[in-house]
């Protein structure tokens, strides 16, 4: 079974890699992709894209670990990253963040026991004027209240998709 | 002599920036046009390219620098080598600042020696642990620069407690990341010079630190254990685990018989941590030292790198006969034969070629050929119980800790080799014992092993087991004397520092064949006219380039014998030997070496009275005979790459 899918896992990062053109300036897109598709990339992923990309493992390693919207282990199905910058900050953060660490039973930087949920911090993500800001996967939303923030998780514990999400907020 | 082993100094960079990156020779002055540049008012015309540090030097003018290193590429990550330049905003680095157009440069205004200072006092702050109890205390790049830049207090402050666990796991190589300053030169050392790739930096801004794959300790990830990461960092970060407290309590313990067999390296290094000019050889007055320090005996481990070169010249001879006359393709497709005696290539083989590792010599290395014979035949003959012999070993190389303590290398019934030594941690034992080595009267190596030949000491440069072997064989098969071939039996075409290089020998007339060998092959008709193509590299990223050569079917697949040494420059350059090594440190070291064979007088492995007495009284059924095999030859183990999460 596991066999099976890191074959599967190992002939989609070829296909990619071709796609791109196998070189090493195409690291970041290609693990843009396996993100994308398995959330995480895991151990035996980053040393196929090394071989691939004739580099080693830990220089994939090394910028895995740099950027927070790659990673190496698992997260939730919906990652919630609450902006922690100044702006945000005095437009009322901290209620939000007492929120949601309510409403999922977990505190920053943790994943919900049934790995629906992850939380955590993210930097200005140039939404100051608009703030409190967050992003759900790769969605934002802005001027955060309490109660759209109960909203917004009642609705991820609905649907298996951000992109409902996204529907919704723009309709 | 260009000494670099890496030229290319952006092989890093992406193919599609090389496109447009100019293949530069090291030689600056070949990029054509000269530049005059003013520093701190002095004008200095210097070729185009050169940068502000180099033109510096040559001023006399001294820049700190911690992230740069002649053996490594251009970073420009630490900022301590920060100078003013005339025109420009921001202070530049001068280690990667290439003068281009005439430029004016100050080297130590107020703002630089205050930029510096900051600095280093913010290094300091990040940093655990105090320079009394620190292997690096008088010999840190980082304590330097705060003598000479005075600092006397902590302005940002200074770590009270750990960050980091020690990473103890691996045999060779202890991490202390506490005493990281995030200088990269160990990654650069890892990935450019070597190529093995183990070191990155993970995480970003102050949680930043250098790590392996997925943060696994070294022993459990692809390290070679070869060491030059911890001769190329300029602090205690990276250090060589250090068994001076056993040998001592060997020493101490009167029912112990404590031998040592001294490699031909550290001889030519250890005086350079007494402060003497690279290129001093002191070996005999090591050898008074080592006895003063307690050591029951000193050997020569060229005694075994003679032998090596016996057992594993016999291994060749015996391929090439199975593949040109009996026709066994079996045997064929482990030609070219790849020597074994570097313990880092070995690791390196196994985890990145282990397809290749039929091609291995079979030979143990000369470290472990001694430890073998020590617990046997040396003890039999002295009437010792080898249990209570502790065998130390003197090496240039970290690798060779992890060597002896593979689980296979117990032939003699006991551990074959106790301790690994390097040079840096010898010149300790010898500083704490009181003994001033450098007015050491002069002695000779203990007996039964106490001759060697020039031979093996050049076993210590890159390309000496090739020329070792090759004085051999050329002795051997046509019954000549070297000499008559090569002026004072140096066979120059295989020396040199170049990374990998093929020589070429014509076997004109053969000569009848030694009794040593006479019942392996009948006569030596089979090879007369066949011209030997003999490879040898160094560095494990020429390693990698020669591998990949043969599996393309280049030329060195049609080599018969390739040396490998995992270090840059051979075992002179090993990661056991003094801080800091730099190009000139290893050609001065090769100087020495070579020296020293031109004055020994038996010149030859096999002439070794020594050896020969050896094969008539316990190896009796010769080289690659049953016993030879038993004590003197080992196996590999196909590691693979692949790391489980
Ligand atoms: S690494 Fe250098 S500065 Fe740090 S404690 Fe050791 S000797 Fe001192
Ligand atoms: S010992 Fe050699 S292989 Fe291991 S980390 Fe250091 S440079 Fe890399
Ligand atoms: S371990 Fe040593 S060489 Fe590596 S970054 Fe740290 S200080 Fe520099
Ligand atoms: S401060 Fe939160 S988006 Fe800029
Ligand atoms: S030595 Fe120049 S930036 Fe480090």
């Amino acid at each position: 079974m596991l066999v099976s899918e890191n074959e599967t896992l190992k002939n989609n990062i070829i296909k990619w890699a071709e796609e791109l053109g196998k070189d090493r300036t195409i690291l970041l897109p290609l693990l843009q992709r396996v993100q994308k598709k398995y959330s995480s990339i895991s151990p035996y992923a980053m040393q196929i894209i090394a071989d691939l990309l004739d580099i080693h493992p830990v220089e994939v390693y090394s910028v895995v670990s740099f950027y927070s919207f790659l990673n190496d282990e698992p997260k939730g199905r919906f990652v919630i990253r609450l902006c922690r910058t100044i702006s945000c900050e005095m437009s009322g953060r901290d209620r939000i963040a007492r929120q949601l660490q309510n409403e999922l039973g977990i505190a920053f930087g943790e994943t919900t026991p049934d790995s629906r949920f992850t939380l955590e911090w993210t930097n200005c993500m140039g939404m100051c004027d608009l703030g409190p800001a967050m992003m759900v996967n790769d969605v934002v939303f802005t001027e955060m209240t309490p109660e759209k923030a109960h909203e917004i998780v009642e609705r991820c514990r609905q649907t298996f998709s951000a992109f409902a999400l996204q529907n919704k907020q723009e309709g | 002599m260009n000494t670099k082993t890496n030229h290319d100094r952006t092989c890093r960079a992406p193919k599609s920036v090389k496109g447009y990156s100019i293949k530069t020779s090291p030689d600056k002055t070949q990029i054509g046009g000269q530049v005059t540049v003013t520093i701190n008012d002095h004008a200095i015309k210097v070729p185009l390219g050169t940068t502000i540090l180099e033109a510096s030097k040559s001023l006399g003018i001294n820049i700190p620098t911690l992230c740069n290193h002649d053996d490594l590429c251009v970073a420009g990550v630490c900022r301590i080598c920060v100078v003013e330049v005339e025109g420009q905003r921001n202070l530049q680095a001068a280690c990667a600042f290439p003068v281009t157009s005439p430029i004016k440069v100050r080297t130590h205004s107020r703002r630089v020696r205050h930029a510096r200072r900051h600095i280093l006092d913010l290094m300091l702050a990040k940093h655990y642990g105090e320079c009394y109890s620190c292997t690096r205390n008088g010999n840190c790049e980082l304590q330097n620069l705060a003598e000479e830049y005075g600092v006397d207090f902590y302005r940002f402050g200074h770590l009270k407690e750990p960050r980091y666990t020690v990473d103890n796991s691996s045999y060779a190589v202890v991490r202390d990341m506490d005493k990281c300053i995030l200088c990269r030169r160990c990654i650069r050392t890892c990935i450019d010079m070597q190529e093995v790739g183990v070191l990155g930096a993970i995480n970003r801004g102050d949680k930043t630190k250098i790590a392996t794959f997925l943060d696994k300790p070294l022993a459990e990830v692809i390290c070679i254990n070869c060491g030059q990461c911890i001769n190329r960092c300029p602090t205690a970060a990276l250090k060589a685990k250090d068994p001076t407290d056993e040998v001592w309590a060997a020493i101490d313990d009167p029912t112990k018989h404590v031998v040592i067999q001294t490699a031909p390296s550290p001889r030519a290094a250890i005086a350079e941590c007494f402060g003497v000019e690279p290129g001093t050889a002191l070996t005999f007055e090591m050898n008074t030292a080592l006895k003063r320090c307690g050591f029951n005996k000193v050997f020569d481990t060229n005694f075994t790198a003679d032998l090596t070169i016996i057992e594993e010249g016999t291994e060749l001879i015996l391929r090439l006969y199975k593949a040109l006359v009996k026709k066994d393709p079996g045997v064929a497709e482990t030609i070219p034969q790849f020597t074994s005696c570097s313990p880092g290539w070995v690791k390196f083989i196994e985890h990145f070629y282990p397809e290749f590792l039929p091609h291995v010599s079979s030979a143990k290395s000369p470290q472990q050929m001694f430890g073998a014979l020590i617990k046997t035949y040396y003890a039999q003959q002295n009437n010792l119980d080898p249990a209570n012999i502790v065998s130390v070993a003197l090496m240039p190389c970290s690798a060779k800790k992890f060597e002896c303590n593979r689980p296979e290398m117990i032939s003699s019934g006991y551990k074959d080799v106790d301790y690994g030594l390097t040079t840096r941690e010898l010149a300790k034992m010898i500083k704490e014992a009181g003994v001033d080595l450098l007015k050491m009267e002069k002695s000779d190596f203990d007996d039964p092993f106490g001759s060697a030949t020039g031979s093996g000491v050049i076993f210590g440069a890159t390309g000496g087991v090739m020329e070792s072997a090759l004085r051999c064989v050329i002795e051997l098969v046509t019954g000549k004397k070297v000499e008559n071939l090569f002026d004072h039996a140096e066979i120059t075409p295989v020396r040199g520092f170049e990374g990998s290089r093929i020589a070429e020998l014509t076997i004109g007339d053969v000569g009848p064949v030694p009794d040593l060998l006479k019942h392996l092959v009948p006569d030596w008709n089979w090879l007369r006219g066949v011209t030997l193509k003999l490879g040898v590299c160094h560095g494990t990223a020429n390693a990698k380039k020669v591998l990949e050569d043969i599996r393309n079917g280049g030329p060195f697949s049609q080599c018969q014998f390739i040396e490998f040494m995992a270090c840059p420059g051979g075992c002179l350059g090993g990661g056991g030997q003094p801080i800091p090594t730099t190009p000139e440190i290893r050609a001065a070291r090769a100087r020495a070496i070579y020296a020293e064979d031109r004055r020994s007088t038996i010149r030859k492995s096999h002439e070794n009275p020594a050896i020969l007495s050896l094969y008539k009284e316990f190896l009796t059924d010769g080289p690659c005979g049953k016993v030879s095999h038993k004590l003197l030859h080992t196996h590999y183990v196909a590691r693979g790459k692949y790391i489980l999460a």
